[in-house]
């Protein structure tokens, strides 16, 4: 019997997570030049058409199938959607269409690699790049799913699922492994592989539009709560506390980020508010499930001055990962993992444990902290051998000349804005609007 | 007939045309553009990145004028766009040898 309640708001929920990968298209879009500003939105939308191929064909299957390697991968039962229609999964009571929860995780799926984007922002090809994101998704994200969200017995009864969760029993509500951790990990060996833009770091780039980044972080921030809250599974009280604990941990990130900015630059800048809100987000991610709202807070305002201060990190390594991706989300959810060892409480959620600052000992810590090392360490690695393959055979990185006299034109034959009328194209606009055809 | 021309801050243009139709001068050209003098450019922070910004978005103003109220027209534009503090811009006046009206074909200063 479906719980309508609850499968109301987990596609609801979906819905909201899909919303942040264009959200993210516009907060990229907006930090690049105006030259590259297409490429950029493209690079992070192809994700959605994309990884909706994979995820159809076996994607969901290798990550919420029966397992079939040690809690490591799933297996093909499940290839092709296969057998979804009219499953229901759940506990009594509660169950929601198996359907629901597949096009929930998908998105997740989606904005994990989307997330890459700003590593390679300004100089990667269209083609490449969607190789890649097939590619990293089968070999990266889908053993990463299943590892930290695929439980035994989900699949079917008698299922066995990942070993993150139900061997090491580490805490991550909705993603700071899979989707944070890794999405940082994987943007430093994207970097290192596609090498730093021309002129970089002499050259300081300037966003071009900060009010697409505006609206690009509130869009985010919106769909964080399809993320996080949608991540219960259902319209219930961990679902609301999740909900608080997002919205909560995103403004003490904000204020967090904003003070280190008016202590080290003079200014609390408007990129450094929409930044500190990813990072607090990112933050909370994992825990938010598991914490009251005072450890929310606390995790806020801790991941927004780390990610913050995160930000020297690149230039220090001479890693132009160019949208800092490793600094707001590698650091951001490291940091919301780690959190989670202190601050989880069994008052909040009996299916989480008592963190340190709850009479839980060091014993979630570990958990924690092995958790994070095995999403960092596989990342990194694999994503490090998949990129320089693809770098070294069809080559990923645009040429010089595109880079320089603008990506978009060269990948894309278009551009953004009209910025000096061509005296060709006002005739071609005169003649559509006078002849009705050029 | 002279052109005066002046590049002043952005902010300024309409006291600028309000001032030139007061003294029921009819016509300028506006344009956006980018430059620098003693004010030099300034200094913005991108996530904690400075970032020098060379050129100072100005905007040009050129009105053509008959040499009768070329000082009035003068001081009202310099009066229009001070500010008192770095960066009012510069205004500056050129001789004009012929102005032509394209639509009647009509000659100095009944085309201006």
């Amino acid at each position: 019997m479906i719980d309508t309640g609850d499968t109301a708001w987990l596609l609801g929920s979906a819905a909201l997570v899909m919303l942040m990968t264009p959200g993210l298209a516009l907060f990229y879009g907006g930090m690049v030049r105006s030259r590259s500003v297409l490429n950029v939105m493209m690079l992070t939308f192809g994700c959605l058409a994309a990884v909706g191929v994979v995820w159809l064909l076996y994607g969901y299957s290798l990550a919420f199938g029966n397992d079939g390697f040690a809690g490591l991968i799933g297996d093909f039962r499940l290839a092709g959607l296969h057998g979804l229609t009219n499953t229901t999964v759940g506990p009594p009571g509660h169950q929601v269409p198996l359907l629901a929860f597949a096009g929930f995780q998908l998105m997740f799926a989606v904005i994990t690699v989307a997330l890459l984007v700003g590593a390679i922002a300004e100089r990667a090809r269209f083609w490449p790049w969607l190789l890649f994101v097939v590619v990293w998704v089968t070999l990266v994200y889908l053993p990463l799913a299943h590892w930290v969200f695929a439980f035994d017995g989900f699949a079917g009864p008698g299922s066995t699922g990942g070993w993150l969760v139900n061997k090491l029993h580490a805490l991550d509500f909705a993603g700071g492994t899979a989707v944070e951790v890794n999405s940082g990990a994987a943007a430093v060996a994207l970097a290192i592989v596609i090498g730093h833009r021309h002129g970089w770091p002499r050259q300081a780039v300037r966003p071009h539009n900060l009010p697409f980044v505006m609206f690009g972080a509130g869009l985010l921030w919106f769909g964080w709560f399809g993320f996080n809250a949608g991540s219960a599974l259902g319209a219930s009280g961990v679902a609301a506390t999740s909900f608080l604990n997002t919205t909560t941990a995103a403004a003490t990130a904000v204020v967090g980020w904003l003070l280190v900015e008016q202590f080290r630059d003079g200014k609390p800048t408007t990129l450094g508010a929409a930044s500190g809100a990813v990072a607090g987000l990112v933050g909370i991610t994992p825990g938010c499930g598991y914490v009251e709202p005072l450890g929310a807070a606390a995790i806020g305002v801790v991941a927004g001055v780390v990610c913050s201060l995160a930000i020297g990190l690149k230039y220090r390594l001479r890693l132009d990962d160019s949208l800092d991706v490793l600094a707001v989300h590698g650091i951001g959810g490291f940091t919301g993992m780690i959190l989670i060892g202190l601050f989880a409480s069994k008052g909040v959620n009996s299916a989480g444990a008592d963190g340190l600052f709850y009479g839980g000992g060091l014993d979630q810590l570990w958990r924690q902290a092995v958790a994070t090392f095995a999403a960092l360490g596989y990342s990194l690695v694999v994503t490090l051998v998949i990129a320089w393959v693809i770098h070294r055979t069809i080559g990923l990185r645009a040429a010089r000349e595109a880079e320089l006299d603008g990506i978009d034109e060269a990948e894309h034959a278009e551009s953004a804005y009209d910025l000096a009328v061509h005296p060709s194209r006002r005739s071609m606009a005169a003649g559509f609007v006078e002849g009705g055809r050029p | 007939m002279k052109l005066l021309t002046a590049v002043v801050r952005p902010f300024v243009v309409d006291d600028v045309r309000e001032a030139m139709e007061r003294l029921s001068v009819l016509g300028m050209t506006v344009s956006e553009v980018q430059g620098y003098g003693r004010q030099k450019g300034h200094v913005e922070v991108y996530r904690g990145a400075e970032y020098s910004v060379d050129f100072v978005a100005k905007v040009r103003v050129e009105i053509l004028l008959d040499d009768s109220i070329v000082d009035k027209a003068l001081d009202a534009v310099v009066a229009a766009c001070r500010t008192g503090r770095i960066g009012d811009g510069k205004v500056w006046v050129t001789p004009v040898d012929a102005v032509v009206r394209v639509r009647t074909g009509e000659r100095g200063t009944d085309a201006i």
